[in-house]
């Protein structure tokens, strides 16, 4: 059995998770919140890209996205300015309710505006055509995903580790209260941050939903929730971490599904989630903390 | 100035007095509502719920395990007491796809449940043997996760003669009977009220507020969190078999995680560590989103014609969620708080509004 398709579309799978893994991953990181409404945004940024490209056909596709990753950032920093800001000093609870609340609120929205039914993903040229690689025959994307992700991964971290404002975005990681005493104006730094993970979510929606062409209220929810394992076998905090967790889920759902296994890959994504956080409770590349008094 | 009985009770007993006036007024419905009126299924889902949302609260609340996999132990609780009360005759319909079932007998309604809740608590006492030693948002995504395990599992082919795979199960004992409901609630929340007081209760509690003083104090942490996540997910169990009861159908596809949030919701908005809020809050939300928001679902117009602007298909759970931003973003600790509702206290404070002329005069007798 040729093992290679498999492992190319896992790497595909994996690298589009990847994008949205480092949105949960860097929240996480900062505020300690289980953002449970990225998903939604993921699945919010494909739709807008529906309606973008249906109202103005005269727009070339390219303009339309770029408008919509637009459109999709500031969405992610409204969130975060009316939903999360308000809770800062409340309990960590309260924040994560707020999440669940966001994404009710962005599900029942789109199900409203769309009656529910499915819509169709336009076709954008270049990355939806057929291209044969490695001996494999598919779209563009499927290529494309993984190395979009180890690119924007390497900028991200970059970015993190040697500028001003990736230091200032680690100090707040580190400790809140401090870095505030320090000058570090957090609130900025929690906006861009949710900016930044909104950003990474518009393109991996691109990439992701480019294939998987039907869209509903519904379809941020499994690709969020596998993001979402991938950034906590990684190592929820970890930039770097949320990738490889990612690719590895993809790799694991896809072999699964080569060796006759399909009903069973959502099963085992969830397995390995178990097993490795009982194996290393913060995951692969999670910081260790100890408790103290 | 000897303590008399109704000193020492007076809380525990207009408690005692509420709850009865709710059982009443429970009868009463049953008796004389007509039979197409919503307060039936409301009531019954409200019921379940409140079961749910209480022992998660036990989890959550009151010994501060933060943990996601309600809708598991309600899963399994729910496909167990379907599977054992299906009448014997009904099993080849039921279980056509795949010849017959494993189970060949039918069981009362009472016994069903328990073992619906023991199904459930052996599941939790397993999955909680390596999963209770992680932390905090650790072991909700480990729960999380076992809940969708069980999900995926229960709907395999493989299991088909036992679980009937991907289709629903249907046929089962479910009565529709409010009271039944009521009864099973009421008995359960006594329990885990029961358990809250007691000397494990204070365990609980004291693992809550800060685990190493706990072990200090000499409570055994892994006993007592096991104790608490088994007999959460019995009740849960149960719980689940009475969701199967009143939905006179199970599927797996209900039991996703999205409901084990909307527990969440309720238990939050009703106040974390507070069993009359959860159920509180059960109601305020059940009824609110599945009767009193759904005017807003259908298309209305005036009497010039005209339509209703936003009314339509969908648009009351964008009214119900926006609702609950609200509730979340300027309630942050819930309806009560940590604090339990009593009839009581809340008296005394309404005496307090109107005549607080009269009880400041006493006052300042007592003192001189």
């Amino acid at each position: 059995m040729n093992i290679v398709p498999y492992l190319i579309r896992g790497l595909a799978t994996g690298g589009q998770f990847a994008l949205v893994a480092i949105g949960y991953t860097m929240v996480y990181g900062i505020l300690k919140l289980i953002n449970f409404a990225h998903g939604d945004l993921f699945m919010v940024s494909g739709i807008l890209l529906i309606y973008l490209t249906a109202s103005l056909p005269t727009f070339p596709i390219w303009l339309s996205i770029l408008l919509m990753i637009a459109l999709t950032v500031l969405i992610g920093y409204l969130i975060e300015k009316c939903a999360y800001s308000p809770l800062r000093q409340a309990p960590r609870m309260s924040v994560m309710i707020s999440a669940i609340g966001v994404s009710y609120l962005l599900q029942n929205l789109v199900a409203y505006l769309t009656g529910g039914q499915p819509k169709q993903f336009p076709d954008i040229p270049v990355i939806s055509d057929s291209v044969v690689l490695f001996g494999v025959k598919d779209k563009l994307t499927v290529f494309l995903s993984p190395v979009v992700a180890v690119l924007l991964m390497a900028g991200l971290v970059f970015v993190i580790n040697h500028t001003k404002f990736g230091m200032s975005m680690r100090a707040v990681s580190k400790d809140f209260e401090t870095s505030q005493l320090m000058g570090v104006k957090i609130n900025r730094v929690i906006s861009i941050t949710f900016a930044i993970g909104a950003l990474l979510a518009a393109v991996g929606s691109v990439l992701y939903f480019a294939k998987n062409t039907g869209i509903n209220h519904l379809a941020g929810s499994t690709p969020g929730i596998k993001a979402f394992i991938a950034a906590v076998v990684g190592g929820i905090g970890s930039v770097p971490g949320a990738v490889v967790g990612a690719l590895i889920i993809g790799v694991v759902e896809s072999l699964a599904k080569a060796v006759g296994l399909s009903d069973f890959s959502d099963v085992i994504s969830f397995a390995l989630l178990i097993f490795i956080l009982v194996i290393k409770p913060t995951g692969l590349f999670g910081e260790k903390t100890t408790e103290k008094v | 100035m000897r303590e008399t009985f109704w000193d020492k009770n007076k809380r525990t007993v207009c408690n005692l007095g509420l709850v009865a006036v709710i059982f009443l007024a429970l009868v009463a419905i049953e008796l004389f509502a007509p039979s197409t009126s919503m307060w039936f299924s409301v009531l019954r889902k409200v019921c379940t719920f409140s079961l749910a949302a209480v022992s998660m609260n036990l989890l959550n609340g009151f010994t501060g395990l933060f943990s996601l996999g309600q809708a598991g132990f309600m899963l399994l609780g729910a496909y167990t007491y379907a599977i054992f009360t299906i009448p014997s005759e009904a099993r080849v319909s039921v279980f056509r796809n795949y010849g017959t079932s494993v189970i060949d007998f039918q069981m009362p309604l009472i016994p069903a449940l328990l073992i619906a809740g023991v199904v459930a608590a052996f599941f939790a006492f397993l999955i909680g043997l390596p999963v209770l030693r992680l932390k905090s948002d650790y072991l909700a995504i480990a729960t999380l996760g076992f809940a969708e395990i069980v999900r995926g599992l229960v709907q395999l082919q493989q299991f088909g003669p036992v679980t009937n795979g991907p289709d629903p199960i249907n046929k089962f004992t479910s009565p529709d009977n409010v009271l039944v409901y009521a009864g099973i609630t009421g008995v359960c929340v006594l329990l885990i009220v029961l358990l809250i007081n007691s000397t494990y209760g204070r365990a609980f509690k004291a693992i809550r507020d800060d685990e190493i003083a706990a072990e200090a104090m000499g409570i055994n942490l892994a006993h007592h969190k096991r104790l608490s996540f088994v007999t959460s997910s019995f009740f849960c169990g149960i719980a689940g078999a009475m969701l199967a009861m009143c939905n006179t159908s199970v599927s797996a596809v209900t039991f996703t995680s999205s409901m084990t949030y909307q527990i969440l919701l309720v238990v939050v908005i009703g106040g974390i560590g507070s069993v009359s809020g959860s159920i509180l809050a059960a109601f305020i939300y059940y009824s609110s989103s599945e009767w009193w928001l759904k005017f807003l679902d259908v298309e209305t117009f005036t009497q010039a014609g005209t339509k209703v602007p936003l009314l339509g298909p969908g648009f009351r759970m964008v009214v119900f969620s926006v609702l609950i931003m609200i509730v979340v973003l300027f309630f942050h600790k819930g309806m009560l708080g940590s604090r339990e509702m009593s009839v009581y206290d809340g008296f005394m404070k309404i005496r307090r509004l109107f005549c607080r002329k009269q009880t400041a005069k006493t006052e300042g007798g007592e003192q001189a």
